[in-house]
């Protein structure tokens, strides 16, 4: 294993030293904790508080500022927050108006952070939570925990957030962040495995010529392994699947994600990013806003995700709203 | 040194030296994280429950929360909850009787159950716990001591390894590889038999 770090034990610690240093502006550290929240506090409004296992930057503290999130929790490399921290940071973002959980299904992050919601509450903090599970690689039934929580995340944070920075009220902002979930859909793939500092290895083994469909955004394997093809036929395969939810028609507009996995090029991006836009055109669905770059990633992993979602007029005012976070900047 | 601060550095000792091998199975159908989280809770544990605490109960408790704070993933709020349940079943208590250890047990996968929302058959560390509780009620029942009861009880945590071997997963992470999952074992099963093994070991030493 070749990696930029120092001590393994170290890597979270640093990396939110690193991004406090990077923005002050913008984030502050609570003392001893993983956790981020706004420079400038939440005074007034409702705050939006989203985590998980770090390994996936710039999500979630690079989304903390105006117009997105409140607080962000960063458990350990892949690996839920605990309840503890989560904890703090709903009392410490806190501003009086309430607090919105933001969850990515994973049975470890729902568990946690319900956790940390019943001791808040216990607190007398109004505290709501959501769950995206916005996978479509996965299979929603009885059977499962449950869709993943992938990219789609992001739109969460940027709408309810845009919700929240307008002043609206808890039920308002999470009334938002559900339409959000029900309208959004992702599916990723790699083309390469991450490796887990910790682990020291890759998470699992690809052949040089094949690919992952599917994929978790913590090299959870996918729905199945094929030959790789060129980028045009994996984004076929990615849409085809999302669009066969049956939720983007034509005449419907949609804000499209094509998310870098933290190791493919942006250039690569782009390169699927056209033919995604073609494919979209083709079938009269108009791509009213689109977003392409590094969002959710999963630490050194080749690959890409495509995240689509329908809008309506509400919707395009919040995600047309300024923003001013570390890694998304809108004015 | 305490009996129980024993113990519980016993059960860290087993989760360290197994970190690679629970990490490994994870990695077939999880995350590739079990070892690695477990073993830095255990580590906590050790440092942070006070190492001549007498009173079972308070250590099984403060065990949990330690746990909790420090393994995070699902296990952390699911073995965190197991300890602190059986804490509360041994409050007060010094020493552990062969029915004591069936209570705590039971209090212990009740608390799992509850966090989970998960049963028996779905591929979790209930699959394991669940008949080595059956195995070590009807062993002492049958007359046998704390020691010989969970010989019994790792026998059917054994089996119950094997048992995930043949079923698919429907929680946690590993459920979303369907009949992919089928033919590897859970690695939660694993690390929750490894720790009746080693209490085992330490209840005959």
């Amino acid at each position: 294993m070749k990696k930029l770090i120092n001590e393994i034990d170290n890597i979270v610690d640093e990396m939110l030293d690193g991004m406090v240093a990077a923005y002050p502006k913008y984030v502050r550290r609570l003392e001893g904790l993983e956790v981020l929240v706004r420079a400038g506090g939440s005074e007034g409004k409702v705050a939006l508080i989203s985590g998980g296992g770090s390994g996936h930057e710039p999500a979630h503290g690079g989304f903390v500022g105006k117009g997105m999130l409140d607080g962000a929790v960063a458990g350990a490399v892949f690996t839920s927050p605990t309840p503890d921290q989560v904890y703090e940071a709903i009392m410490a973002a806190n501003g009086g108006k309430g607090v919105l959980l933001v969850i990515k299904n994973y049975t470890g992050d729902v568990l946690n952070f319900e956790m940390a919601a019943d001791m808040a509450a216990d607190e007398g903090v109004e505290v709501e939570k959501v769950v995206v599970a916005d996978d479509v690689a996965v299979e929603n039934s009885t059977w499962t925990a449950g869709r993943r929580g992938i990219a789609g995340t992001i739109f969460v944070h940027k709408l309810a957030g845009a919700c929240a920075e307008a002043g609206g009220s808890l039920a308002e902002v999470k009334a938002v962040a559900e339409k959000v979930i029900a309208n959004v859909r992702s599916m990723g793939m790699a083309v390469d495995a991450c490796t887990v500092p910790a682990a020291g290895k890759p998470s699992f083994d690809l052949a040089e010529d094949e690919i992952e469909i599917g994929i978790g955004i913590h090299g959870e394997p996918g729905t199945h392994r094929e030959k790789i093809g060129p980028v045009n036929d994996i984004a076929d395969k990615l849409l085809e699947k999302i669009l066969a939810e049956g939720i983007y028609n034509a005449g419907d507009d949609v804000a499209v994600m094509v998310n870098g996995m933290g190791g493919t090029p942006l250039m690569e991006l782009f390169v699927a990013n056209k033919h995604v836009k073609e494919v979209l055109d083709g079938k009269g669905i108009n791509v009213y806003k689109t977003i392409v770059g590094n969002y959710m990633t999963s630490l050194d992993m080749e690959g890409f995700s495509i995240t689509l979602l329908k809008l309506d007029d509400q919707m395009k005012g919040l995600l047309d709203a300024p923003a001013d976070t570390p890694a998304f900047v809108q004015m | 040194m305490s009996r129980v601060y024993e113990c519980l550095t016993k059960i860290g000792e087993t989760i360290t030296e197994n970190k690679d091998f629970l990490t490994d199975l994870d990695r077939e159908i999880g995350d590739a994280d079990h070892g690695i989280n477990m073993t830095r809770g255990f580590h906590a544990v050790a440092e942070k429950v006070p190492s001549d605490l007498e009173d079972i109960g308070a250590a099984l408790k403060k065990a949990g929360m330690t746990l909790l704070s420090t393994v995070g993933g699902a296990s952390g709020p699911l073995y965190g909850t197991a300890y602190m349940e059986a804490g509360k079943v041994m409050a007060g208590k010094t020493e552990m009787t062969a029915e004591d250890f069936k209570a705590a047990l039971e209090a212990a996968i009740a608390g799992i159950q509850k966090r989970g929302k998960a049963v028996k058959g779905e591929k979790t560390m209930l699959d394991a716990l669940i008949p080595a509780l059956d195995a070590y009620t009807a062993a002492i029942e049958g007359g046998a001591d704390m020691g010989a009861g969970l010989e019994e009880a790792c026998k059917a945590a054994n089996e119950g390894i094997e048992f995930t071997k043949t079923i698919i997963a429907t929680k946690g992470r590993a459920s979303y590889l369907g009949e992919r999952s089928i033919g590897h074992q859970d690695p939660g099963a694993t690390s929750a038999t490894l720790t009746l093994e080693t209490i085992r070991d330490f209840v005959k030493a």
